[in-house]
């Protein structure tokens, strides 16, 4: 961004430098489009910590039901986790590959992004029946609603996030590298390493903590 | 098939409800098939309901918050008579019934016509205050409007089919389980809110982004009009406290659909909970709705004065620390409920805290007065008959903030009082203020003086007839909420403020007549110049109605003040007597994505509000196609030929060369 240097005027120089930085212009649209979905991404950070405060309130209320310990099983959390954190490597992938406008390997970035994706999805939803199954859904108690609604909210998320990356596929393979495209690619790619950032959270606070106790 | 819903939803036995809405329907229906035989419809689609114009869409939000402002204003008028009369009785209007007024005026007033009417009002002003063409995603912000006239749709549905909650604005737990509220009720209330509440959060980022990325040349952020300064800040906050109501109603919804246990009695569930999470939300609420209002009476003192705000940097700092303040006081709400005396006493000084910004304000604009040339029009009554009044709620405020007060005085008539004395003078005046103040800017033609201030003396007697007496009957022991009583000193009180009332309601029809005589009249009140108050700041320096595209070229700022600067030395670009050079521009193409997608919205809102699963698949379904049909189409903005620019900015020049040869020397 480019800043002009004038000389100045009382009140945009409050401690008379005798230089004013002057605004330059409405920014451009990429700016524009990145800056609001930042802001999007903050408020859905705020939701998300609603629900581990709420997590964090209820995790100890087990009405004689199971505690995390007696749940949680290490080994697909790993697997979940690896999965989460090697799709966002192959998302930047495909962020790269669609800056320098190739195809292939934005398709072949989006594609292994979305196979991580689904094995993620998967081992989470095996994981949720399976409790179901034993009896352990979220109306057991107030802790299992509370790791329900957490983890499960961030499942919609990825779920979400994964038919945006079909989208996305399809609009490249209808439209090419457009601009309006190029925006919407790098939203997408913001909003899959948030949910990994969030993810972290989750792994930390629900599994890692929670396999303590 | 169709879920939950059937015959017996519909209340053939209240015959109040059922007149109400039969009216509603036939004069909707009504102004449907003039629109239709007047062939106005196209015009409808392609002028309003498809535009992506901010000034439209700011337009329709204040139409939306007005007809919601008499349905809310009607249930108001209910319980008035309701508490005159029922003592030693059970007036005219039975429990249940008399429940669901009070919760459906309270969700109404704050959701469906505070919120929508700043909201419109920052969308109608802050482009053109910023010097820019548009805000920063036009297209959201038609999707913004159209989801909270879903929300303002559901919450009247409910009013034929089936029922409204009856747990109050904010629909406490226990109460609002499924336990003890089994009926569709509960659930009117929190779709509606949710969907709406999508709105919201889309309009704020929105604005968020426009204040900070878009603004003109020379537009520094110690530049802005404080009114930008109020939005960025209320927007901010909408940001960081609406996905929490969004979570904590998507808590209650999980209780109530699927057996979850976050706010339940039984299996662990915390009801202290979510009243620690609705009012992290609710009180950033209180802000978002008074900061734009801050605002607009910053603009309203200082143009009326004619002269410049005074302290323009405290009011900057002053709105900054509210709007942070905001998000540590929200325990306030809740003294009562045991959490003990040490965060009681925090929460309590936090409270009386975030007065002092607040009469940092106040002092400025008595100082802007000082010394100013003060024209006492429309809009500057409503700003003073708001400090007065604010001065009083925000003393009362202070009062209750107080723990061990606020102990005697909880959930009393007192609490009523007080917050309507602030929501009210505060928030309700500010947005007539700023409807008197703006209207010639959105509509070209200003709004009858004589109507306004009869209005604005009946509004201001009225309140104050209505609302003291309910500071007595919470000294005299009164609680909110009540269907009936039987204490002998509550009702006088009562029966002036049902006197009150009625002097309310003739301020609104004082506001209804000055509408319609202001466009019977509106040849004579024609604003030629766009700069009808003798303002200040951007929007003023373009014409009435602005064109679609605001302004011809960006406006070059130089300082605070801008448009007032540009008069007093009359060096703006388009103002000199050489032609400028007129270029292209380009503007958003009109959409029916928002119309569309909240379309499907309503029909998956009430499908979830009656368990028609079919339904809500369909909606869901619906919803998404139609953002991946927006984000398909290939042409999303067409161009306005330098030509037809310059005729249209040609006219407006030679009308305004007359008025700023005259600046400074009136």
């Amino acid at each position: 961004m480019t800043m002009t240097a004038t000389a100045g005027h009382a009140h945009a120089d409050p401690h008379h430098i005798g230089l004013v930085v002057e605004h330059p212009g409405p920014a451009p649209k990429r700016t524009v489009t990145a800056y609001g979905f930042w802001v999007f991404l903050l408020s859905d950070i705020v939701m998300f910590s609603c629900f581990f405060a709420a997590y964090a309130v209820l995790v100890s209320q087990t009405a004689d039901g199971p505690k995390g310990s007696e749940i949680f099983e290490q080994r697909n959390v790993a697997i979940e986790t690896v999965c989460l954190l090697l799709s966002s490597f192959t998302c930047g992938m495909a962020s790269i590959a669609a800056d320098v406008r190739n195809r292939f390997w934005f398709y072949l970035g989006m594609a292994v992004t979305c196979l991580l994706g689904v094995v993620f999805l998967v081992i989470e939803f095996r994981e949720f029946a399976d409790l179901v199954a034993r009896g352990y859904g979220p109306s057991r108690s107030a802790f299992l609603t509370a790791f329900f609604s957490l983890v499960g909210c961030h499942g919609l998320h990825v779920s979400a996030g994964v038919l945006w990356l079909l989208t996305m596929m399809a609009q490249v393979f209808a439209k090419g590298f457009r601009a309006d495209v190029l925006r919407r690619m790098m939203c997408f790619a913001l909003f899959w390493h948030a949910l990994d950032i969030i993810w972290v959270g989750v792994f930390s606070v629900v599994y890692l903590l929670g396999s303590g106790v | 098939m169709l879920g939950k819903l059937d015959w017996s939803a519909i209340p053939f036995d209240q015959p109040i409800p059922l007149i109400a809405g039969a009216v509603v329907l036939v004069g909707i229906l009504a102004v449907l098939i003039w629109v239709v035989v007047k062939g106005h419809l196209p015009y409808l689609w392609h002028e309003w309901i498809t535009s992506v114009d901010h000034k439209r869409i700011g337009v329709m939000y204040i139409l939306l918050a007005s007809v919601m402002l008499l349905r809310g204003g009607s249930d108001a008028i209910m319980m008035r008579i309701q508490q005159a009369i029922a003592y030693q009785s059970q007036g005219y209007l039975p429990p249940e019934h008399y429940n669901q007024i009070f919760s459906a005026h309270g969700t109404i007033m704050i959701f469906f016509v505070a919120m929508p009417f700043v909201i419109g009002l920052m969308n109608l002003i802050v482009p053109l205050q910023l010097g820019v063409r548009d805000v920063a995603f036009p297209t959201l912000n038609s999707v913004g409007f159209w989801l909270t006239a879903t929300g303002a749709l559901l919450v009247n549905l409910s009013l034929v089919i089936g029922e409204f909650a009856r747990t109050g604005w904010l629909a406490f737990p226990p109460l609002s389980e499924l336990s003890y509220s089994p009926g569709v009720g509960v659930d009117y209330y929190a779709w509606s809110l949710q969907i709406s509440g999508v709105g919201t959060l889309v309009a704020g980022i929105n604005l968020v982004t426009t204040v900070l990325k878009l603004r003109t040349k020379g537009m520094n952020y110690l530049r802005m009009p404080m009114f930008c300064w109020t939005t960025l800040a209320s927007n901010l906050l909408i940001v960081a406290a609406f996905p929490i109501l969004t979570a904590t109603l998507a808590m209650l919804l999980l209780d109530r659909y699927l057996g979850f246990h976050f706010f339940t009695n039984e299996a662990g569930g915390n009801v202290m909970m979510f009243m620690n999470l609705i009012w992290a939300w609710g009180h950033p609420e209180v802000y978002i709705l008074v900061l734009p209002a801050f605002g607009i009476f910053s603009e309203v003192v200082s143009t009326f004065s004619g002269k410049a705000l005074f302290g323009y940097r405290s009011m900057v700092l002053a709105t900054m620390a509210i709007c942070v303040i905001a998000f540590m006081v929200w325990l306030h709400h809740f003294f009562t409920m045991g959490a003990g005396p040490d965060v009681n006493a925090i929460f309590g000084i936090a409270s009386m805290i975030i007065a002092v910004p607040t009469g940092v304000k106040i002092y400025n604009w008595l100082f802007t007065m000082y010394g100013g040339r003060i024209r006492f029009a429309t809009p500057m009554l409503w700003a003073i008959g708001f400090m007065v009044t604010f001065i009083i709620g925000g003393l009362t405020g202070v009062l209750v903030a107080v723990p061990p007060a606020d102990f005697m005085l909880h959930n009393s008539m007192f609490l009523v009082a007080h917050f309507h004395n602030v929501i009210i003078g505060g928030v309700l005046f500010g947005a007539f203020a700023g409807f008197e103040f703006w209207f010639p800017k959105a509509f070209g033609f200003r709004l009858d003086e004589r109507w306004g201030k009869l209005a604005f003396w009946f509004t201001f007697t009225g309140f104050y007839v209505t609302f003291v007496p309910l500071y007595v009957a919470g000294m005299l022991g009164m609680t909110r909420r009540l269907q009936h009583y039987d204490v002998a000193e509550w009702r006088p009180w009562m029966i002036v403020a049902a006197v009150g009332m009625a002097v309310l309601s003739i301020g609104v029809i004082c506001q209804i007549m000055q509408i319609v005589v202001s466009i019977r009249n509106r040849e004579a009140l024609r604003d030629r110049t766009g700069d009808p108050w003798d303002g200040r700041s951007l929007e003023w320096a373009t014409s009435s109605p602005p064109p679609v595209f605001n302004f011809a070229f960006h406006p070059d700022v130089r300082g605070e003040d801008a448009y007032w600067d540009m008069k007093l030395s009359a060096q703006q670009q388009s103002l000199d007597h050489t032609a400028p050079e007129y270029y292209d521009i380009e503007m958003p193409k009109n959409s029916p994505t928002g119309f569309v997608c909240a379309f499907f919205a309503t029909i998956m809102g009430f499908a979830l509000i009656w368990h028609i699963w079919w339904m809500v698949i369909l909606g869901g379904i619906g919803a998404f196609a139609t953002f991946v049909v927006f984000a398909w189409r290939d042409h999303d903005e067409y161009v306005i030929p330098a030509a037809e620019v310059a005729a249209i900015d040609r006219v407006n020049i030679e009308e305004r060369r007359n008025l700023v040869s005259m600046a400074g020397t009136i």
